[in-house]
């Protein structure tokens, strides 16, 4: 009974895991990017959401608008930023770690401006689905419907995108602006454009998580930052470019994070998953589904 | 005459360096221009120029009476521009019909599209076998072929050939060239050849540009050129 | 630019003039700009370790936060546990620290970009939380790290009234002092060349007989080396050693206030220091004089902090103190 109970446990809080990673590789897919301010957009859709449940009493509606939100800041979070800054770091030591590091500061900027508008006491974000644990019999499981529409939605997104990548114009347009945009201008790809819908993907694959994920805890403008941690983590651990290997390193480390929580102790936790990519990595430097480095032209 | 490809003073600098020096020419529909001269001579920074990938310091370029300048390459590929290089045409990471697929994601006209593959394909069958692997599983040649093809797929009006035969066997050269023959005759298209196989190329074109130093300093109909001793050992160095 | 063109020994004396100049000027600030110095000292060694990885090394670490984490442990340890002097207990800092560094740079020189920065974001995440799970580290509590007063011989010398904050700051100041000397010289150096080379384009560097993955791991160990020593210096300025010193944000604000130094320039990270240290007081009073609602005065060090960290980023890439942008990314990428 532990066990299925550890397992599900597990397997919830891997979906959790899976989409903030699912997010974050859409970036990466895009752009090339780790977006360290997906875990503030996110949030900042989220408080949308919450604004909106708060008007209209009505979950279900919140999440459509929360989700446009979403993509909408992140396409001009683009415009405004990433554009700019692709334009003015071309060379130099910081030019690799430039684009991390303003993702960085946009997170902080983001959380300020969250903080400075809503405070930062914490918030419910209020769902119609139960937050208690299915009952079979008279044992409740750790897995409540709330956490079912989790994992619905990251099949949902896992899909939705994947199908988009792989079957589609745009998906190919998106691959191929990703891997070489130069190459991409020249087959006649407005790279621009292209990724900028990019982002606004990623934008709202970060809302549609922030929005199923928040009503399980709290809403404040820090609640996402440990999810994006453990998301990037995930994200690394499935290979960057694969949006199969996020969710599959988000199980990973979510069903990995409940054992160890269970049958050793909580403040090994992290430690553990430090562990588990570090192995992980060293097995396959390019994550579990990455691209495998191939000659470039 | 506004037809066609018309340089005029062209002016262009590669980082520090003055790359292309006041170079004026033309290149017609139908008609095929080589570009020879030694390593460093500013070959293939006439074609980033022309290809929008490097702004020219000064001078002009029009299309069809239509200014190149200040264009991003994508906007110049719609114009019927379009820069094949083995280096910056293939993506590696993705496969031989997905890279044929990227020369016709800009256009509307879908089933032009599919009539433009079928015709890259024909021209070079070799590709047909290999539409599900990897680009870089490739072989050189077979590159270079891809390169060509995914540009057909556009439907260019201008090709800008960048030393297609650079580490090519002999035989999988005359291939290429047969096709870039088959382009001009048979599409009429405008073929801009920048070569280090002076002969070869010569061959083929109808006319021919020679560069040194970033200055143009010979120009005339291909076989002039080829016939020329003084230019062979001055500047070709045969 | 003193740096670039002068010997070590002419560094030396215009750090050790610095010095004195500091030590004197101790006298006449309160208690506060003395505890603010040390800060500084701190965080001076602490974003040199970043410039020496990340600007010459080319490897970005999220982490080193938890590697402070490390020497700050194991000093504390060696001062309460194991009754080492306070000196001692610091060169044991930095001893593990370098160890665990060398062990980390091993496995980080087969990673890049977003995957050594995930790798390193797993550990400052994941390691302060164990102080918890072994008693030795004293969970949640911490670990005493109080060296105690002064030492007898700088009281005669200096003054009864001389207090542990001035002492602080003069331990700190001076060990920061040297570090710059020192890291200068080693990034002058063909080790510096070579590391350089190496970030700029690692095959043609390892063609020109560079051992590529030798360099990136003695940049990790030299870089942690650092990164404990700041994280011993930082346990003895707190006088306790607890898991809630050392949050993910530590790892981001050192990176950020080397991206503030400019990330290739050792000279901006009196720059970089100093500003992570106004921060919070700055805002703290714009604050104030805002009308200091709870909600201004919890967000505006962020909001501060993360404009300049976009501003530097967007305009000065090469740091807060540089004039000629293109003429130092020139040198660095020589």
């Amino acid at each position: 009974m532990i066990f299925i109970d550890t397992l599900l446990l597990g397997i919830s809080s891997g979906a959790i895991y899976s989409l903030m990673a699912l997010a974050l590789v859409l970036v990466w897919r895009s752009t090339r990017v780790v977006n360290f301010a997906q875990a503030s957009q996110a949030v900042l859709s989220t408080y949308v959401g919450y604004e909106i449940t708060m008007r209209t009493h009505n979950y279900w509606v919140s999440l459509p608008v929360a989700i446009l939100f979403g993509a909408a800041l992140g396409s001009s979070i683009d415009l405004l930023f990433m554009f700019y800054l692709a334009k003015k770091v071309r060379s130099g030591p910081i030019a690799e770690i430039a684009p991390v590091i303003a993702t960085l500061g946009l997170l902080g900027l983001l959380q300020s401006i969250i903080g400075l508008i809503w405070g930062n006491s914490f918030l419910q974000y209020s769902t119609p689905l139960s937050g208690k644990g299915f009952t079979f019999g008279n044992h409740t499981v750790p897995f409540s419907p709330q956490n079912l529409l989790i994992v619905l939605a990251t099949a949902l997104v896992l899909i939705v995108f994947g199908v988009v990548f792989k079957f589609t114009n745009l998906g190919l347009a998106l691959r191929a602006a990703s891997f070489q945009p130069e190459i991409a201008q020249l087959a006649g790809i407005r790279v621009g454009r292209i990724r900028n819908i990019g982002w606004a993907f990623a934008g709202a694959a970060g809302a549609v998580a922030g929005a199923v994920i928040t009503p399980t805890s709290v809403l404040s403008p820090n609640s996402l930052d440990l999810l994006l941690v453990s998301g990037f983590i995930a994200a690394v651990m499935g290979g960057l470019d694969s949006l199969v290997g996020a969710v599959i390193g988000g199980l990973v480390l979510g069903i990995g994070f409940a054992f160890i929580l269970q049958y050793v102790g909580s403040s090994v936790t992290f430690l553990a998953g430090f562990f588990i990519l570090v192995i992980v990595l060293l097995i396959r430097p390019r994550g579990l589904f990455g691209h495998q480095l191939g000659r470039h032209a | 005459m506004s037809d066609g490809l018309v340089v005029e003073n062209l002016t262009v600098n590669y980082g520090a360096i003055r790359a292309i020096r006041n170079i004026s020419f033309t290149v017609s529909a139908n008609e095929m221009v080589a570009v020879i001269g030694a390593n460093g001579a500013g070959k293939s920074t006439l074609l980033k120029a022309l290809s929008g990938m490097i702004a020219p310091v000064s001078g002009s370029a029009t299309w069809n009476g239509i200014s190149l300048q200040k264009k991003r390459p994508e906007e110049l590929v719609r114009l019927g521009i379009v820069h094949v290089s083995e280096g910056k045409s293939v993506i590696p990471e993705l496969t031989v019909d997905e890279n044929l697929a990227l020369g016709g994601l800009w256009r509307r006209d879908k089933l032009d599209v599919s009539a433009a593959l079928r015709d890259s394909l024909n021209l070079f069958p070799i590709l047909a076998t290999r539409l599900a692997q990897r680009a870089d599983s490739l072989s050189g040649g077979e590159r270079q072929m891809l390169a060509i093809a995914r540009a057909l797929v556009s439907r260019p009006k201008l090709l800008l050939m960048d030393e297609p035969s650079l580490g090519l066997a002999p035989m999988i050269i005359d291939q290429i060239f047969d096709a870039l023959n088959h382009l001009r005759n048979q599409l009429g298209l405008a073929i801009l050849l920048v070569e280090q196989n002076a002969v070869s190329a010569l061959k083929i074109a109808d006319r021919g540009l020679v560069l040194n130093l970033g200055e143009l300093v010979k120009s005339g109909s291909s076989i002039e050129l080829l016939g020329d001793a003084d230019l062979r050992t001055a500047y070709l160095g045969f | 630019m003193l740096k670039r063109r002068h010997s070590p020994l002419q560094r030396g004396g215009f750090l050790l003039v610095c010095g004195v100049v500091l030590l004197v000027a101790s006298n006449f600030v309160d208690e506060l700009r003395s505890y603010q110095g040390a800060q500084v000292a701190v965080y001076l060694v602490a974003i040199s370790s970043i410039i020496l990885l990340t600007g010459y090394s080319g490897q970005i670490s999220l982490g080193h936060g938890a590697i402070m984490a490390i020497g700050s442990y194991a000093a504390a340890l060696a001062f309460t546990l194991w009754n080492f002097s306070f000196e001692f207990a610091i060169l044991f800092g930095m001893l593990v620290g370098t160890l665990a560094g060398f062990i980390l740079g091993v496995a980080a020189a087969r990673l890049s970009g977003p995957y050594l920065a995930g790798t390193t974001l797993a550990l400052a995440v994941g390691l302060p939380s164990i102080a918890d799970q072994f008693k030795v580290l004293g969970g949640e509590q911490g670990l005493n790290f109080d060296i105690g007063d002064p030492p007898g011989w700088i009281k005669k010398f200096e003054g009864s009234d001389f207090t542990q904050y001035k002492w602080f700051f003069w331990l700190m100041a001076i060990v920061a002092l040297f570090v710059i000397w020192a890291i200068t010289n080693l990034l002058q150096s063909s080790y510096g060349r070579n590391w350089r080379a190496a970030r700029n384009n690692p095959v043609a560097a390892s063609l020109a007989g560079i051992n590529v993955v030798r360099g990136k791991v003695l940049a990790f160990t030299v870089s942690s080396a650092l990164a404990s020593l700041a994280g011993a210096l930082f346990g003895i300025l707190l006088g306790i050693v607890t898991p809630s010193a050392f949050p993910l944000a530590l790892s981001f604000t050192i990176l950020t206030g080397a991206v503030l130094a400019g990330v290739g320039n050792l000279a901006g990270s009196i720059a970089g220091a100093v500003v992570l240290v106004a921060i919070p007081e700055f805002s703290g009073a714009l604050a104030t004089h805002l009308g200091s609602s709870q909600k201004l005065t919890a967000n505006l060090p962020g909001l501060v902090t993360s404009l300049l960290l976009i501003f530097v980023v967007l305009f000065k890439p090469e740091g807060l103190l540089q004039k000629n942008r293109a003429k130092s990314i020139k040198q660095l990428n020589s």
